[in-house]
C-alpha cells in the first residue's frame, strides 16, 4: 500500500513528459507578454491603460481583490478541515494550500502594478530610514501590508512544514543531485516520534492561528473599501461580505484546479467523488450566503434611497453595468444552485462546471464592487466611465498564466497530495472514522 | 557511534520489539524509534508526546502584541501626522497592525519551537536506514553496552525483525 501510494504521489516528481515541458514553455511566455504589459505602462505611464478620471481603480484592483480571494481556498479551508477532524481532507488539503501561497504572491503584484513607481513601494515597510518617516497606520493600505504579508508568511510555513516528511521520503527514492536537493529540503527528517509529534502540535496551533489570519485579511481588503466615503462602498456589511464572497471563489478555484490534477496527473485513485461531492456542498452553502449578502446589501441601499447610492445602484441594476450584474448573478447563484442542489445532477462535470461559473462570477463581482461606484460617484459632474485597454488585459492573462505556471512547477518537485497524511487516512482507525456513512461526514463538514 | 537496530514491517511486530526491550531491561528513553508517518495509538510512539508548544505560542504572540504597540505608539509620536481628525496615536486603528503582528508572533513561536524541539534542521543520524520510506519501521538502540548486545538483537529478533543491523 505504502509502496503503491508513495510510485502514484511520486511519479510526476520522477518523470517529465514532453507535453510538460510544452505546458512550461507555453504558460512562461503568456507570463512574459505579461511582464512585458508592464514595462510598457511603466515606460508610457498610465494613460496607455484605461485608467482615466474619475475611475482610477479598475482592472488591476479587481484582480488584486479577486486573487486575494481565491488565496481563501487553500490555508483557511485546509485549516478547517484539519481541526474539525474531517478524515477526507487528506489528499485535499496541500492542492488548496498551494493556491493560497501563489494567490497571495500574485494578489500583492496588483497593488506594484498600480504603483506608478513601483520602485518605491518599500515605504509601506516600518523601518527607520534617513528620512525619518514611518508608515501611517491610519491607511487601510498599510493595512493590507502587514495583513497580506502575515498570511503569506503563515501559509508559506502552514504548506512547507508537512512537506517535510515528503522531501525525506523523495531524498531516499532520488540520485545525484535531486538527493542532494531533497536532503536540503528535508532538514534531516528521520521520522522519530519527537518529531512526529512537534510537527501535528505545531500543525494544529498553526490551523488555530491561520483561521482568523484569513478572517482578517479579507475584512481588511473590504477596509480599502468601505473607509471611503464612496457611494455603495462605505458599508458595515463589506467585511463578512467580503469574506463570504472570498470563501466561495476560494473553494470554487480549488474544484477547478483538483479536476485538472485529477486528469493531468492521473490521480482518480485519490481525489474521488467524495471530495468534489463534499467540496461542492461547500460551494453551494457558500452560494446561498453570498446571494444572503448581496440581497442585505441591496435592500438596504435601495431602501435608504440616498440619491448618491441610488446612482451607482440603478447603474447596474438596469443601466450601463447591468449586463454584468445579472451575469454575475446568474454564474453565482442560477446555474451553481441547481447543479450543486439536485442529488442527481451532482457529479465531477457538473461540480467543475459550477465552480468555473463562481470563478467567472466573483471576478465580475469584483469588478462590479470597484468601478460602478467610481463612475457615478456622487454628483453627475464628476461621473465617467472605463473600459480596459490591452495593457490591463495582457497583464490579468499573465496573472492566470502565473498561477497556472507556478502550480505546475511545485507539482513537479512535491507531490501534490501529501503522501504521509493519506498514509495516516489508511492506518485502521482512521478508515474506521473514513467508513462514517456520508451524511454523517457531510453533517461533521457543515 | 554503536547501535543495533531491526526494521519491521507493521506497527504490531515494532510493538513487539519495542515491548520485547522493555522486558529485557533497555529503558523506553533508550530506545530509538524512526516510523514512515505518525503512529500515536501505538506505546513505542507515544514517547515524548507532551510539550509546551501551545503556551510558547502564546508567549510568541504577547511578543508580537507588545511589538506592534509600541511600533505603533512610538513612531506615530516620532512623526506626528494629523489624519482626518483622529488621535496621533490612533489605538482603533492600530488594533489592526496589533493582531496581525500578535497572529505572526504565535505562528513564529510555534514553528521555531518546532525545529528546535524537533531538532530541524540535523545531520542524518547513522541509525537512519532509507527502508523507512518504503513503510518500515525502526526499533533500536543506540549506544547499548556490550554486554547487552546479545540480549538486545534476540529481543529484535523475536519481533520478526525483517532485517537487524548492526553500527560498529
Amino acid at each position: 500500500m505504502a509502496d503503491r501510494l508513495a510510485s502514484d504521489l511520486l511519479r510526476p516528481v520522477f518523470q517529465t513528459t514532453r507535453k510538460f515541458y510544452a505546458l512550461i514553455a507555453l504558460l512562461s511566455g503568456l507570463v512574459l507578454c505579461g511582464v512585458a504589459a508592464w514595462g510598457y505602462q511603466l515606460y508610457y505611464g498610465f494613460g496607455v491603460t484605461g485608467y482615466n478620471w474619475p475611475v482610477y481603480w479598475a482592472l488591476h484592483e479587481t484582480n488584486f481583490v479577486f486573487w486575494i480571494g481565491i488565496s481563501h481556498a487553500g490555508t483557511l479551508i485546509s485549516a478547517i478541515l484539519r481541526l474539525v477532524n474531517a478524515t477526507w481532507r487528506r489528499p485535499v488539503t496541500r492542492c488548496a494550500e498551494v493556491i493560497t501561497a501563489f494567490a497571495l504572491m500574485i494578489g500583492a503584484m496588483f497593488p506594484l502594478i498600480h504603483l506608478g513607481r513601483p520602485w518605491l513601494a518599500f515605504y509601506l515597510i516600518p523601518y527607520p530610514s534617513e528620512r525619518g518617516i514611518w508608515p501611517n497606520y491610519r491607511s487601510p493600505l498599510v493595512w493590507d501590508f502587514f495583513a497580506i504579508n502575515t498570511y503569506l508568511l503563515s501559509s508559506l510555513l502552514f504548506l512547507a512544514l508537512p512537506m517535510i516528511p515528503d522531501f525525506a521520503l523523495i531524498r531516499d527514492r532520488a540520485t545525484g543531485l535531486r538527493r542532494k536537493l531533497y536532503a536540503s529540503l528535508s532538514l534531516g527528517w528521520q521520522g522519530t516520534p519527537k518529531q512526529w509529534h512537534r510537527l501535528e502540535s505545531a500543525m494544529h496551533i498553526m490551523a488555530l492561528a491561520i483561521l482568523p489570519i484569513a478572517v482578517s485579511v479579507h475584512t481588511i481588503v473590504s477596509f480599502d473599501f468601505s473607509m471611503a466615503v464612496v457611494p455603495m462602498w462605505h458599508s458595515t456589511i463589506f467585511g463578512p461580505y467580503f469574506v463570504a464572497g472570498a470563501i466561495f471563489s476560494g473553494i470554487a478555484a480549488l474544484i477547478v484546479v483538483m479536476a485538472v490534477l485529477r486528469k493531468a496527473l492521473h490521480l482518480e485513485n485519490y481525489l474521488l467523488p467524495l471530495h468534489f461531492q463534499n467540496l461542492g456542498k461547500l460551494l453551494l452553502l457558500m452560494s446561498l450566503l453570498w446571494g444572503y449578502f448581496v440581497f442585505n446589501e441591496r435592500l438596504t441601499a435601495w431602501y435608504g434611497n440616498s440619491p448618491h447610492e441610488m446612482n451607482v445602484f440603478w447603474s447596474t441594476q438596469a443601466g450601463e453595468y447591468s449586463p454584468l450584474f445579472w451575469t454575475m448573478v446568474l454564474f453565482n447563484f442560477v446555474i451553481p444552485f441547481p447543479l450543486l442542489a439536485i442529488r442527481r445532477l451532482r457529479s465531477i462535470p457538473t461540480a467543475v462546471v459550477a465552480s468555473s461559473c463562481v470563478v467567472v462570477g466573483m471576478w465580475l463581482e469584483r469588478f462590479l464592487i470597484i468601478v460602478p461606484s467610481l463612475a457615478r460617484k456622487s454628483t453627475p459632474y464628476s461621473w465617467g466611465s472605463y473600459s480596459a485597454e490591452w495593457p490591463e488585459i495582457v497583464i490579468m492573462v499573465g496573472s492566470f498564466a502565473a498561477m497556472a505556471l507556478l502550480y505546475a512547477l511545485v507539482s513537479k518537485l512535491v507531490p501534490i497530495i501529501s503522501i504521509w497524511e493519506l498514509k495516516v487516512g489508511e492506518h485502521p482507525r482512521m478508515k474506521a472514522a473514513a467508513t462514517v456513512p456520508e451524511t454523517e461526514t457531510a453533517g461533521e463538514l457543515l | 557511534m554503536k547501535a543495533i537496530y531491526g526494521l519491521y514491517e507493521t506497527p504490531e511486530a515494532a510493538q513487539r520489539a519495542f515491548s520485547g526491550l522493555r522486558a529485557s531491561g533497555v529503558a523506553a528513553s533508550d530506545i530509538t524509534v524512526m516510523s514512515p508517518e505518525p503512529l500515536e495509538e501505538w506505546e513505542f510512539a507515544s514517547q515524548d508526546s507532551k510539550t509546551a508548544m501551545s503556551w510558547i505560542a502564546v508567549l510568541g504572540a504577547a511578543g508580537g502584541l507588545a511589538t506592534a504597540y509600541l511600533l505603533t505608539a512610538i513612531t506615530q509620536k516620532i512623526w506626528p501626522i494629523n489624519t482626518g481628525g483622529m488621535p496621533i496615536v490612533s489605538n482603533w486603528t492600530n488594533i489592526i497592525i496589533m493582531f496581525e503582528l500578535t497572529m505572526l508572533g504565535a505562528v513564529f513561536a510555534t514553528v521555531l519551537t518546532l525545529l528546535i524541539a524537533a531538532r530541524l534542521p540535523s545531520k542524518l543520524s547513522r541509525l537512519y536506514d532509507p527502508a523507512i520510506s518504503n513503510g518500515k519501521i525502526l526499533i533500536g538502540v543506540e549506544r547499548p553496552q556490550d554486554s547487552e548486545l546479545d540480549r538486545i538483537e534476540r529481543a529484535l529478533k523475536a519481533a520478526d525483525a525483517e532485517k537487524l543491523g548492526r553500527i560498529v
